[in-house]
């Protein structure tokens, strides 16, 4: 079985996430800086598939993704590798063609390895708190409901 | 390079500050009372075996994180639940988490797949 993922706030910029795979890190390094390997994952929301998956991975080099739904609308992104260093740290810019936040953010994926699993530790640096906050409005979510079922859910979580 | 503005500390309640205050239960069951309509600090501390300034100290966490307001109303100064932030936390959180969970569960299949190819001896002879 693998762990569960944790999403957090670190700071007012900063989104950081925590997931472990059944797997040795040199194997999760390569399926997410392999074209063909990035390709079977990385599929974006439900509905949609990547059409364009290059990647040069080396320091100064770029990566471009993009991904199309079924009405043909098209999402794509890319960046620059800052950090590249196999098969434990990588650093890249990332931004979409039409950002719904102002500025740039640096991915960084952090793998480490213990008993032939791997975790991997995923930051979001944006450029402004705001821009972190603006996820928010992220065109990859299918509606974030300001809803107070939810809130009801959590208190109720809370409470229990 | 990494600099702090001046103007930090007057910035609005983020999403740690309401992680902070969600953290722990009395915080939460004051919400979930306020959730219901406006209260006095006195009607808040009835259901808890709790003072009146141990439920002041858990109002003002609240306050800051931006999860209630509070009156101005001389001597009842009443609580009012402000929800934004609270939805914001859970329904960008778990948004957010959802589509990761799947995406890496992808993963998850991938690296299976990888591995159990690794571990099949190569029979194909050069």
């Amino acid at each position: 079985m693998t762990g569960t993922l944790t999403v957090a706030a670190r700071g007012d910029r900063e989104i950081v996430m925590t997931r472990e795979f059944a797997a040795p890190r040199a194997m999760v390094f390569d399926a997410c800086t392999k074209p063909e390997l990035i390709r079977r994952w990385l599929l974006g929301p439900p509905g949609w598939t990547m059409i364009v998956c290059e990647v040069d991975l080396r320091v100064g080099g770029a990566y471009r993704y993009v991904w199309r739904n079924t009405q043909g609308t098209e999402m794509g992104m890319g960046g620059v590798f800052r950090e590249v260093v196999a098969p434990e740290r990588l650093v890249s810019t990332e931004k979409f063609d039409e950002s719904w936040y102002p500025g740039e953010c640096v991915g960084t994926i952090v793998l480490t390895e213990s008993g032939g699993r791997t975790t991997l530790t995923q930051s979001l640096l944006y450029d402004t708190r705001e821009a972190r906050d603006g996820v928010l409005q992220s065109p990859m979510e299918q509606g974030v409901g300001v809803s107070y079922d939810r809130l009801d859910v959590l208190l109720a979580a809370g409470n229990r | 390079m990494v600099t702090k503005s001046e103007g930090y500390e007057e910035a609005a309640p983020d999403l740690d500050a309401t992680f902070a205050a969600l953290a722990d239960p009395t915080r939460r069951a004051i919400l979930a009372r306020l959730a219901a309509g406006e209260a006095s600090v006195l009607e808040l501390a009835e259901p808890f075996a709790m003072s009146q300034p141990a439920i002041s100290k858990h109002l003002k966490v609240l306050e800051r994180a931006g999860l209630i307001t509070r009156r101005r109303d001389a001597q009842r100064r009443p609580c009012r639940l402000k929800a934004r932030p609270l939805a914001e936390a859970s329904g960008w959180l778990e948004a957010y988490r959802q589509y990761w969970e799947e995406t890496y569960q992808r993963l998850d299949s991938l690296l299976d797949e990888m591995k159990a190819k690794d571990r099949t001896p190569e029979d194909r002879q050069p």
